[in-house]
């Protein structure tokens, strides 16, 4: 199921590079290359062959690690990758850690007070997280919390000097190396982004949380629980849950597509320094290996995570083998 | 991958007509419906009377009054050279309703024909036409719509088209989760046994009893269609300055946020308040239209 998919993405990214108006030989030598350059650089990265040929030259390529070399930076993709990744990574990651542990315990509060007024404030609280333009959320939190109130920090992954690089994970490095200063530092600038990014999944999962947990409790298996006497934290804790907890993660994997592309609007506006900008600048100066490459490693980490949350069904549900 | 979530089936079916009677009086029931049709009335309307609403040309400059806070003479007050913020977000709307409905439009005509032939023929043609819209359903939306519209050229028409091929798959799955449920039902069974031909069967027993999922899923889009296009052009990839583009107008706004809080605010705020009188619409809609959130408390 996998290998069909990812084969159809690296078709799709590969044809969308090639509907690029202009001559990529040209793009490549530059503004001032005599025709002879240009024609050589055409020969050398094979452009002057067929399409299938140039597809097989791509997919090749990749099965050694090759992307193609960038002609915006001059180096080859992956190392640009390498490097820019983990701050999204991190962003991302932090992001849905964020819609777990704040949607789920919401969902299920929303599910108990059903209709009640708590539950009417996280429903208006949900319509208004999937409504929002979450550039234009970021762009206000920017201007309230760090340039009028100055309580939270402004733009870039961080202040001070970054942790000694092991993983570039901020957080993990600054534990592995015991820098707290590091940790608190890059913390606090990961609550605004984080937060920005994370709100419109959060009320993806606090909605889907919410009415599997009411679909949980009409169910018979909680009224005998009920009946036998359990008190009712026990009901939510033992029985409830897990079983409400698999569409929620359904609803999670899915949204990590957009985590991943609101993680593009979300690192313009908080300078932050990950594939988004590396993806904005290769897109709008054409450079097309760049471009593949970061499609391509994106829509893998999304078909990742999706197979990781199969997985997971399996631990939650022991009914569901593979 | 679980992609099962965009997919649905329906247990029963009633005549078209009695079906629209109900959707009516379910939305006017429920007072978020309400709102959400006030909002999209107002969008519309907005839309249509742009030149006699807005007070000012949204693109004629006045250098001298630039950056004027909101005031009796600019409500919204006025952007870096001088135009009138409140024209702008009212002939946006115009901008807005046009993606949305274009985009939309088009990917329903063309995922419920693909999604039907998938459905209704099955074997390798339902095969190829699937697994097509699994891998594009494989990227984050928003990456592939960046790509696409940045080979082709920022422009709004090139967001739109980028949009329609990222945007097709949602429907080619329901209106293929329909029509398989539809194959087995008796009347299908009945018309093919009495030599209907395709093309017959399609226009009279498939299309009508598809509608309702696909309007469902097509009012809950409307909204994600415009934070989609808005954010593409807001990044820059979409519309061009000086079309008063919502996401746009934030775009050139955010670079005067610190000291004139006015210019990015006002459109953003057209923006959520425009998806939210979608989405409202779009959730009550499926609250009376999906048969399997009927039966649920």
């Amino acid at each position: 199921m996998v290998i069909p998919i990812v084969l159809g993405v690296l078709s799709i990214t590969f044809l969308i590079s090639h509907i690029v108006p202009g001559d990529a030989a040209q793009l490549m030598a530059g503004p001032r290359a005599t025709p002879e350059i240009i024609e050589r650089i055409r020969r050398e990265s094979g452009l002057d062959r067929p399409l299938y040929v140039q597809f097989g030259m791509y997919v090749a390529g990749l099965f050694k690690g090759d992307l193609g070399k960038s002609i915006l930076t001059r180096r080859p993709v992956l190392a640009d990758i390498v490097d820019y990744f983990p701050a999204t990574f991190e962003l991302t990651t932090v992001a849905m850690l964020f819609t777990v542990i704040a949607g789920i315990p919401l969902g299920i509060i929303s599910a108990i007070h059903k209709d009640r007024i708590l539950d009417q404030l996280s429903r208006l609280g949900s319509v208004i997280g999937v409504s929002m333009p979450i550039f234009w959320l970021g762009l206000l939190l920017m201007l309230f919390f760090y340039v009028r109130l100055g309580i939270l920090p402004g733009p870039g992954r961080i202040t001070g000097a970054p942790p000694a690089h092991i993983t570039g994970l901020f957080i993990l490095d600054s534990v592995l190396a015991g820098n707290w200063r590091a940790l608190g530092d890059s913390l606090s600038h990961l609550v605004m982004p984080a937060f920005v990014l994370g709100y419109a999944v959060l009320a993806r999962v606090v909605r889907m949380m919410r009415s599997s947990m009411l679909d949980v409790f009409s169910q018979d298996y909680i009224q005998t629980a009920r009946a036998k006497g359990l008190r009712e934290l026990g009901v939510i804790r033992k029985h409830a849950l897990r079983n409400a907890l698999i569409p929620t993660l359904t609803v999670i994997g899915l949204s990590y597509g957009e985590l991943l592309g609101g993680a593009v609007a979300t690192e313009l506006i908080f300078a932050w320094p990950g594939m988004a900008h590396y993806v904005v600048g290769s897109m709008r100066t054409l450079d097309f290996p760049a471009v593949m490459g970061v499609t391509l490693v994106i829509a893998l980490v999304y078909i990742l995570v999706n197979l990781l949350v199969d997985i997971s069904y399996a631990f939650i549900d022991p009914r569901i083998r593979y | 991958m679980h992609l099962s979530i965009l997919e649905s089936g329906t247990e029963e079916k009633r005549s078209p007509n009695s079906e629209w009677r109900r959707v009516v009086r379910g939305l006017r029931k429920s007072p978020l419906a309400v709102l959400g049709s006030v909002i999209i009335g107002i969008l519309i309307a907005m839309a249509i009377f742009a030149p006699f609403l807005a007070p000012y040309s949204p693109t004629k400059m006045r250098l001298s009054e630039r950056l004027s806070p909101p005031s009796s003479r600019h409500i919204f007050g006025t952007d870096d050279v001088g135009r009138d913020i409140l024209s702008r977000v009212i002939y946006g709307s115009r901008i807005s309703l046009r993606i949305c409905t274009v985009v939309v439009g088009l990917t329903i005509g063309i995922g419920t024909i693909l999604g039907v032939t998938a459905g209704y023929l099955g074997g390798w043609v339902d095969e190829l036409i699937m697994r097509i819209s699994d891998v594009f359903l494989a990227f984050p939306a928003l990456i592939l719509a960046m790509a696409i519209a940045a080979a082709l050229g920022p422009s709004l028409q090139n967001v739109i088209l980028a949009m329609v091929v990222i945007w097709w798959p949602r429907y080619a799955r329901v209106a293929r989760g329909q029509v398989l449920v539809l194959r087995e039902i008796d009347y299908m069974v009945a018309a093919k046994a009495i030599g209907t031909s395709g093309g017959r069967t399609f226009i009279h027993h498939i299309l009508p009893n598809c509608i309702s999922p696909i309007i469902v899923q097509a009012t809950l889009d409307l909204g994600e269609v415009l934070l989609t296009a808005a954010t593409l052009s807001f990044i820059g990839f979409g519309a061009q300055p000086p079309t008063p583009e919502w996401g746009a107008m934030i775009s050139l706004g955010r670079n005067y946020l610190r000291d004139n809080w006015w210019y990015a605010t006002f459109p953003g705020l057209a923006i959520l308040v425009t998806v939210m009188g979608f989405n409202l619409l779009g959730d009550a809609a499926r609250d009376v239209l999906d048969p399997r959130l009927r039966r649920s408390p």
